[in-house]
């Protein structure tokens, strides 16, 4: 439950925002956040917008991910 | 990359080989222990650097007692219990609340709004927010309890066992175990809180604290940054993550929290109790707390089951030590939360393994 994702602001309207990682969107609240804007890359964590984390930050995390959802598809394969 | 790996490796080496003991370096954050074992950081150390899993899951350190009331509250048909999604699998007196979903009175959420919205969308009932989670989730928390006050909705209230990182940690050191050398520190909480939190780890107990992110490379290079500390006898306090955590945090945030909930002694499994551990609501926001509203007190946590959760959160047995580890106890099984949670020690050990073997 502690997992954080970072996502970019695609959509924000007051503090709802709908943000997108990896082409998944999903809504988070900005509350937590001064002066944020559409394009911003956040860091979300249950729900909500922490911190503002910088492009090549976000960057790495997001291969990271692809790299370990690749890694989970074929070790379920293996196991059947 | 594979080249700063082996660099970071051979320093590590050294440092150790220069120390000639076996130092101990826990982690204190779900996230980290995910990470580590999942990027087989672990199995790149030497033999005598040994990673400790410490109390930094949300759900592993929460205590029976919390759960058992959690549990006996679910028995009241008036109240809707809302709840992150690993509490309701762990294990309490006459089941886990997952088996009383079939009531319809457990939801899971996937944030603190989310609780909220279900007491909007149900005036009928009493929700309950299974509030748990350390500096990370619980502004979140404060953020909807204002919103409730704002808002005057009188059916939502939160059983706050939100948990604070630093006094686990001196704990620890003062009593538990005192045999951590340092500390890799949790990066997302310090996104909040500032890394500044830990200078009283460094200058209280002479331990160095390393702030690092989650990418398997910035692990490493905190780990790294830890032994030569060691290995030089200077403890000191440093952050690895630059491009989220500040000294100094996030203000909104901080002040949030601080205005709606004030630091209370508090139990933490296998810790016992910790002063000034836990954040408890604000008596003047008392309406939306849980233990005012019907009037209940924490049941006090019953005999263990055998389960050793307790001993894993401080660091003294690796989870392969538990009589149940792998046999009775497993992900589909779990007899502990240590093994319910993905980021509990016993489960990321259970995924994973260690290459090299338990102790
Ligand atoms: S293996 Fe299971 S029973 Fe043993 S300590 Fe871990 S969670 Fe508890």
């Amino acid at each position: 439950m502690c997992l954080a994702v970072p996502a970019r602001i695609v959509e924000l309207k007051g503090d709802d925002a709908v943000v997108d990682a990896l082409g998944n969107r999903f809504k988070a609240k900005t509350t937590l956040l001064a002066d944020i804007k559409i394009g911003d890359v956040v860091l979300v964590h249950a729900g909500f917008a922490i911190a503002v984390v910088e492009e090549e930050e976000a960057r790495k995390t997001w291969e990271l991910f692809d790299e370990i959802i690749a890694f989970e598809k074929t070790q379920n394969k293996v196991s059947g | 990359m594979l080249d700063k790996v082996i660099e970071n490796q051979k320093i590590i080496k050294e440092a150790c080989e220069k120390l000639g003991r076996q130092i101990k370096v826990m982690e204190v954050c779900g996230t980290h222990t995910v990470a580590i074992f999942r990027h087989g950081i672990r199995a790149i150390l030497p033999q005598s650097f040994k990673m400790l899993t410490g109390p930094g899951c949300p759900v592993c350190v929460t205590d029976q007692g919390y759960i058992d009331t959690v549990l006996q509250l679910a028995e009241n048909k008036d109240v809707l219990i809302a709840t992150y999604g690993d509490m309701i699998r762990v294990p309490g007196k006459g089941g886990a609340l997952e088996t009383k979903t079939t009531n319809k009175n457990v939801r899971i959420v996937l944030s603190a709004q989310g609780a909220l919205e279900l007491a909007k969308e149900n005036p009928q009932k009493q929700v309950v927010f299974i509030a748990v989670g350390f500096e990370t989730t619980t502004p979140a928390t404060a953020v909807v309890v204002k919103e409730a006050a704002e808002q005057n909705i009188r059916n939502f209230t939160i059983f706050s066992n939100h948990k604070l990182v630093v006094p686990a940690m001196r704990a620890l050191l003062a009593g538990k175990n005192d045999k951590i050398d340092a500390f890799l520190c949790p990066g997302h909480v310090s996104a909040i809180t500032g890394y500044g939190i830990f200078e009283q780890i460094v200058a209280g107990f002479n331990r160095p604290c390393v702030v690092a992110g989650f990418e398997p490379m910035q692990i490493l290079e905190g780990l790294t940054i830890i032994a030569q500390q060691l290995a030089e006898g200077k403890p000191e306090l440093k952050s690895v993550y630059k491009a989220v955590v500040t000294q100094q945090g996030n203000a909104i945030a901080q002040n949030l929290v601080k205005e709606y909930f004030q630091p209370a002694d508090g139990y933490w499994r296998g810790l016992g109790s910790i002063p000034q551990s836990t954040l408890r609501l604000k008596d003047k926001y008392s309406k939306f707390d849980t233990m005012a509203r019907f009037g209940i007190k924490q049941i006090p946590a019953e005999e263990s089951n055998g389960c050793r959760c307790g001993e894993v959160l401080c660091g003294l047995i690796d989870p392969p030590v538990c009589q149940f580890f792998g046999k009775q106890c497993s992900p589909q099984r779990p007899i502990g939360p240590c093994m319910v949670s993905n980021e509990g020690a016993c489960s990321a050990w259970y995924k994973y393994g260690d290459d090299r073997g338990g102790n």
